[in-house]
């Protein structure tokens, strides 16, 4: 047991080693001070805008994942015909559909149903009995229904009965959800890359500060790799440390923020649900990665370029 | 020393090859043509009037500057043809000290003196002893702990020779290691630097001082190299 946490510590360290360089390559090149806290600031802040992005594009997406479901089930066949037929009619949609592909369940509303589907527009003393009302039947589909196939058998069959699949009113609806989502992806794609952007600036600045240096490095037999770990160390351990401080003042931003869903249900919410705050746990480590990439690359650049 | 674990060493045998080598800085040629090798265990000196391309050349020889005509070969390779990381490999065999001696100003003389073992990812520590043997042999042992800035002229020098020779290199290249230090100073560097070469130290030094180049004639036999109108010729009896 000990010999294994011997052994990963052993792995670790040299993993560590061979990312960020040793301490030695690192006290080489003293810190330059203005380009600390311009990757600090802007990792922090990038984090922190992150953190909404990133919550916009969870909310948006199970917005557009709950409303697709509703769609897919919402279907309603309404029946209309003069009272002495409704039942026969209604008996024969319920035959029908039990011959359907697709149809979990189809069930026909009974009048107590109907009083409780329109109490919200008309009051509850309503003398449903004297209104000339369709009849309804609620099919609860498995998603193979062929919406438009039953359209036409209904047509054929069932002349007073017409298929109603009354949610495609949020289509739209859904598209825009879609379209937020990706929004929130994108808005979080230039959030990487303005980080990017700043670090490799800041590494570009801290290597130009450092190019008298450098050269005596190169001269005295440095590969471009240990002059770069002497840069990547710094600039990931500054990302990754302003990144985790903006993830978490984001994050105590949006657990603050009034729930939406008491609002009508329209809205779920911009929070995280669930394992979704785990998500923005990854910002920092990717914030991080980012860093280490960009500086990497700013350097190999700048080494060809003193010599 | 530590040569036991220099890494691909071609024998002990490393020579510096110009092939027809010529360099100018902007069109207007300043070296042109040059042929010569400098053999294992030699010791030469380049002279030659200020601004006759002396240190152009040194650089060529380690690879700072490649040709822009003719070929330079470091240990049977074209310069031109070895990538950055070859090249970083073999300055590790050629110990230069520069003109100007630059170091890294905060750390300090030891940790400059240690730093090529350092990148060449070796660990200082385990080679303290020697680390302080060499301190001690150029007579830095009481500054090991100041920084650059502080030493003097001479003190600088003798750092920098410290520093190109900690990896046990198969060269010593100097350029005017004697510029702007006194005349006992310059004669104990170039008794340093004889005594390199009875180890077997190719040593390449550049100066426009022919008093030093006629004070090391008792010490080592050198063969003199005069560096003018950008051609090569070889001097010595004149001298
Ligand atoms: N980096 C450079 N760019 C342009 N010209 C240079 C450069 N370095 C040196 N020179 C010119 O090349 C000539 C030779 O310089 P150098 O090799 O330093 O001569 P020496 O060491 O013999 O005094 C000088 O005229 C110098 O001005
Ligand atoms: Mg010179």
């Amino acid at each position: 047991m000990s010999r294994l946490r011997l052994l990963l510590n052993r792995l670790v360290t040299h993993l560590m080693d061979r990312m960020f360089g040793d301490w030695q390559a690192d006290r080489v090149v003293p810190p330059t001070g203005q380009t600390v806290w311009l990757t600090v600031f802007a990792a922090a802040t990038m984090a922190y805008l992150a953190v909404f992005a990133m919550a916009l594009a969870l909310a948006t997406g199970r917005l557009a994942a709950t409303w697709e479901a509703d769609l897919a089930q919402a279907v309603t066949i309404r029946i209309t015909a003069p009272d002495a037929q409704a039942d026969a009619q209604v008996a024969a949609v319920l035959t029908l559909l039990g011959t359907t592909e697709g149809v979990e369940t189809a069930r026909a509303l009974d009048a107590d149903d109907q009083k409780a589907l329109l109490a919200p527009w008309l009051g509850t003393d309503l003398p449903l009995d004297r209104l000339p009302l369709p009849r309804l039947v609620e099919v609860v589909q498995d998603g193979d229904l062929d919406v438009e196939g039953l359209r036409l058998r209904l047509v054929a069959e069932v002349p007073g009965a017409v298929l109603d699949d009354h949610g495609r009113w949020r289509e739209p609806l859904v598209r825009a959800a879609g379209g937020l989502r990706t929004l929130g992806w994108s808005a979080l794609a230039l959030i990487a890359a303005t980080l990017a952007a700043v670090v490799t600036l800041a590494a570009q600045s801290a290597l130009s500060a450092n190019a008298q240096i450098i050269r005596v490095l190169r001269l005295i037999g440095a590969q471009d790799a240990y002059v770069a770990r002497a840069f990547t160390r710094r600039f990931t351990l500054r990302a990754a440390a302003g990144a985790a401080f903006g993830t978490v003042a984001g994050l105590v931003t949006i657990a603050f923020l009034p729930e939406a869903e008491t609002a009508g249900g329209f809205l779920t919410g911009l929070g995280y649900r669930g394992v979704g705050w785990l998500m923005p746990v990854l910002i920092p480590f990717f914030a991080g990665l980012m860093a280490f990439f960009a500086t990497r690359r700013a350097a190999f650049r700048a080494l060809v370029r003193f010599e | 020393m530590a040569g036991a674990q220099a890494p691909e060493r071609n024998g002990d045998h490393f020579v510096i090859e110009l092939q027809g080598a010529g360099y100018s800085y902007d069109g207007t040629g300043l070296l042109s043509d040059l042929t010569t090798a400098f053999a294992p265990g030699s010791f030469q000196f380049l002279t030659g009037p200020s601004g006759a391309g002396k240190s152009t050349l040194l650089k060529l020889c380690y690879g700072e500057l490649k040709p822009t005509k003719g070929a330079v070969l470091l240990d049977g390779r074209d310069s031109r043809q070895v990538g950055r990381d070859g090249l970083a490999r073999l300055r590790r065999r050629i110990g230069v000290v520069h003109q100007d001696c630059q170091f890294v100003d905060h750390l300090t003389v030891r940790d400059n003196v240690a730093l090529p073992l350092t990148v060449a990812g070796r660990d200082p520590a385990a080679e303290a002893t020697n680390l302080d043997q060499l301190l001690g042999w150029v007579g830095l042992a009481n500054r090991a702990n100041a920084t650059p800035p502080q030493l003097s002229g001479g003190e600088r020098q003798r750092a920098a020779l410290a520093r190109a020779i900690i990896m046990d290199p198969d060269v010593i290249i100097a350029d005017e290691p004697t510029g702007n230090i006194d005349w006992e100073m310059s004669q104990r560097l170039l008794a340093l630097l004889a005594e390199l070469n009875k180890l077997g130290k190719t040593i390449l030094v550049a100066t426009h001082d022919l008093a030093l180049i006629r004070a090391a004639k008792p010490l080592v036999a050198a063969r003199v190299l005069r560096l003018a109108g950008g051609t090569l010729t070889t001097a010595g009896a004149e001298l």
